[in-house]
């Protein structure tokens, strides 16, 4: 198959000239982008790769005349699309550009499809809105069957008739997508397209858009934060920060040969990069004495009654889960959305009730300890949840939600702050967050804070529920370098849940691999990467993005082998 | 505590309000100081129009003087006012709160109950209850509490049942702290916002309802209130509008006022828009 990038095409489908986009007064810096430039052919597709803030998804927005009420691009900016200038055009024209010419995807396709219109509908609409002449009912409806069936969705004429609430995540997506090419656009923004999506959903998705772009010759502007992804996609690559250009090159250049510094940490702050090693070395073997925690038999399933008179729907969230943790061990659980990870995490923590199986810590069943026992328990073992914005409670200060837990088991107050000091500094805060509430964190200091609040009460076990998913890579890559200084510091046990292979693979010991509620494997990590044994796990470890690149530069022929 | 208040006197229209609440409040504690001729005294002539010598707002039909009315009647207003709806918090935060949190068959319980007073027109039950208690500034009070009660247990109770699922709520347990402390210190300063917001048009409602009852002639006997004079004007607006007109703008005034610092309240408790 031909590659794109090397069809002789000089004139550049999509060229930005020093767009510069001033922000409000209020904000923590002057310009949302600052004279960026760059072009994209057509039939190429251009990653513009950058952590959160760092001004790329303003671009986009941007380009299609999207941004934010009272924002806009400064004189002197210039955004052509073959030839014809946005900036400055009115909103008719942009109109009749957009969804023709230029499409777009979100990256929450939940939220970006109408909730209460069939999907068929939807679709129509954007032939209808882009069509000089009238069409047929009939013609319309069959160019969305072919469309629908054309990005791989089961049933076309069922899909039609859905909403998009009945579809799943992956599907969803594919009907963007769908609804997005239907007009056969020479461009396609992709803001983040596959961020909310699971690694095998990604996968597919990732595949898909390759597919359609070398079928259509489209220029493709894809936006990320995942070096991963950018090495499954990308033909060149734009790298971002503080809304400026740090740096611009072919793909292969940019990831093995990057010439700024930030792109090299971001490239090495990467997950499991620093691979397996690294987490065996600081662990020692785990010894054959009594697991610390067991979990034997765990059984849960959640029972939803949508509508009178149908049956009640099941859904499995733990069948006979089985496995144990020994003393200064990390073990992670893995799997994707929907496997019973995080009810897993709770129903150790007891947060969830679990229908049927045991706990056991240091050999005492906890299932049904109450009151006085519980909160005993719960003193060994603590967690640290996903999304640092819900975890803490925004009414109180940082050093009150770090303070209650020791007081709550009675260590005197003076003891107990100062305890809560001596955290904030270990996790780089310092003492001066104490009096401040959390709103006044980033992301990964208030992931700090949760850290530093469920070590106040001195915990055996700590269980990390996706604690790292929610941050940029960089910030990622401290936190969990963080978490395994603790670990070693305060002779930690760690239960780390995710669904990011690369990460378990960097923390952990030993990984429990999860699949609908069930155990499918678990092993040392090497075991698990080296010889996986279960199918899903093989598949799993296959979706990891840029698992080629990283592993054997150049290995984009694998992509394009799998697309003949 | 100082920084919230310096941030609610950077908010112009919640400091409007407290200055006209204030104003009403040095009226209504200086009484006797300010109008030392009694409410209740013919002093002047009858129908006295407004700025007549001597009678600034005038005079009713019996010659009493209406400023005096204003004045006296103001502490009667905010007293019932405030004391009524300090209860109905109490009450409705605690149902709400203990409901909500619980849930099952408790809450389940409770909200039958609370349903039980919402099915009654608030008015007539409160008419009701003075009627059967012998009208007084007390019964006034218990009353009105026992009818406004409702809508802030349901709404306390809404808050509850959508926060306490949340992460820094199973933290919080996680931490071992007991669920009065989860109650007070995680959920309840989350769920405040809108119950102070209620809470305010609540004391004015409160307001509104005492002036009612006044004017059906359940007010307490003793006791000046804007409500009785308005009652005690309806059959004359045509001929004297200023009997009915000052009352009427003095509860206009206070209810507004009330509302204007909930909202404020609402602004500078909500830790994301103010102190930055």
């Amino acid at each position: 198959m031909m590659k794109a990038f090397n069809r002789d095409d000089t004139s550049a489908l999509l060229q930005v000239r020093d767009l510069s986009i001033a922000l409000p007064g209020s904000a923590d810096r002057t310009r949302a982008v600052d004279s960026l430039s760059f072009e994209l052919k057509s039939g190429e597709v251009v990653c513009l790769v950058g952590e959160s803030g760092s001004g790329k998804s303003m671009t986009a927005h941007a380009i299609l005349g999207l941004l934010p009420r009272g924002i806009a691009a400064l004189p002197g900016s210039s955004v052509r699309i073959g030839g014809l200038e946005l900036i400055g055009a009115d909103e008719t024209s942009m109109r009749a550009l957009r969804g023709r010419d230029v499409a777009m995807i979100f990256q929450d396709p939940m939220s970006a499809l109408n909730p209460l219109q069939p999907i068929g509908r939807q679709l129509a609409e954007a032939i209808v809105l882009h069509t000089e002449r009238r069409l047929r009912a009939a013609d319309i409806d069959a160019r969305c069957i072919a469309m629908i069936q054309s990005v791989g969705l089961p049933s076309p004429a069922q899909i039609m008739h859905s909403y998009p609430f009945q579809l799943s995540g992956g599907q969803r997506q594919r009907v963007m997508i769908a609804m997005a090419l239907i007009n056969r656009p020479r461009l396609l923004i992709a803001d983040e397209p596959t961020t909310a999506l699971d690694v095998t959903t990604q996968r597919q998705i990732l595949d898909l858009i390759r597919n359609m772009q070398c079928d259509r010759q489209m220029g493709i502007l894809f936006i990320t934060h995942d070096f991963g992804v950018v090495a499954d996609i990308a033909d060149r690559v734009i790298v971002m920060r503080h809304g400026k250009l740090v740096e611009q090159g072919q793909r292969d250049q940019v990831l093995t040969q990057p010439s700024s510094d930030y792109t090299r940490t971001l490239i090495d702050a990467l997950p499991g990069r620093r691979a397996v090693n690294v987490a065996m070395a600081a662990g020692e073997p785990p010894a054959p004495e009594a697991p610390l925690l067991e979990v034997t038999g765990l059984t849960k399933s959640f029972v939803s009654r949508n509508r009178m008179f149908r049956p009640a729907r099941m859904v499995v969230a733990a069948a006979d889960i089985r496995f144990s943790v020994h003393a200064g061990e990390t073990v992670s659980i893995v799997g994707e959305s929907g496997c019973g990870k995080t009810t897993l995490g709770r129903m150790i923590m007891r947060l969830i009730e679990p229908d049927a199986g045991t706990i056991r810590l240091a050999g005492t069943d906890i299932w049904r300890t109450r009151g006085d026992a519980l909160r005993q328990y719960r003193q060994q073992v603590q967690i640290v949840f996903q999304d640092p914005f819900a975890s803490l409670n925004p009414r109180q200060t940082v050093g009150d939600a770090i303070i209650r837990g020791p007081l709550a088991f009675g260590v005197p107050l003076a003891d107990a702050r100062a305890r809560a000091i001596q955290l904030l500094e270990r996790v780089g805060l310092g003492a001066a967050a104490l009096q401040r509430y959390p709103h006044e964190f980033s992301g990964g200091q208030r992931q700090r804070i949760a850290i530093a609040r469920a070590l106040s009460v001195q915990p055996r076990v700590l269980i990390a529920d996706e604690a790292v998913s929610a941050l940029d890579v960089s910030v990622q890559a401290q936190v969990l370098a963080l978490l395994s200084e603790l670990k070693r510091e305060f002779g930690l046990t760690m239960l780390f849940i995710t669904h990011d292979l690369r990460v378990a693979s960097e923390i952990s010991e030993r990984i429990v691999v999860l699949q609908r509620g069930q155990v499918v494997e678990q092993g040392t990590t090497a075991q698990i990467f080296g010889s996986p044994q279960s199918a899903y796990t093989r598949q799993l470890l296959d979706a990891m993005p840029g698992k080629n690149l990283f592993a054997n530069p150049g290995g984009r022929e694998r992509i394009v082998a799998r697309q003949a | 505590m100082r920084s919230l208040i310096r941030s609610y006197s950077r908010h112009p229209s919640g400091m409007i309000g407290l200055a006209i609440l204030l104003a009403i409040v040095v009226l209504a504690v200086f009484a006797r100081q300010i109008c030392p001729v009694s409410p209740w005294d013919s002093t002047g002539q009858p129908f006295m129009p407004p700025d007549s010598p001597g009678f600034l707002l005038g005079t009713d039909s019996l010659g009493r003087d209406i400023a005096s009315g204003i004045v006296h009647g103001a502490g009667v207003s905010l007293l019932i006012g405030c004391a009524s709806t300090l209860a109905a918090v109490l009450i409705g935060i605690v149902v709400g709160a203990s409901s909500g949190y619980l849930g099952g068959r408790f809450g389940e319980l409770m909200m039958r109950i609370t349903e039980l007073f919402q099915v009654i027109p608030a008015f007539l039950l409160a008419i009701l209850l003075v009627a059967i208690l012998t009208p007084s500034i007390s019964t006034v009070t218990v009353a009105i509490a026992l009818v406004s009660w409702p809508q802030l247990a349901r709404l306390t109770r809404a808050e509850f049942i959508a926060l306490r699922d949340r992460e820094f709520v199973h933290a919080a347990r996680c931490q071992g702290e007991s669920g009065l402390a989860i109650i007070l210190r995680q959920i309840l300063p989350n769920a405040l916002s809108p119950i102070i917001v209620t809470a305010s048009l609540s004391v004015a409602n409160a307001i509104l309802m005492e002036s009612a009852l006044s004017f059906m002639g359940l007010g307490d006997p003793n006791l000046m209130s804007w409500g009785y004079m308005i009652g005690e004007a309806r059959t004359m607006i045509r001929v004297a509008w200023w009997m009915s007109a000052f009352p009427g703008i003095a509860i206009l005034l206070t209810v507004l006022a009330i509302n204007l610092i909930g909202e404020g309240l609402n602004d500078v408790l909500n830790p994301r828009i103010s102190r930055r």
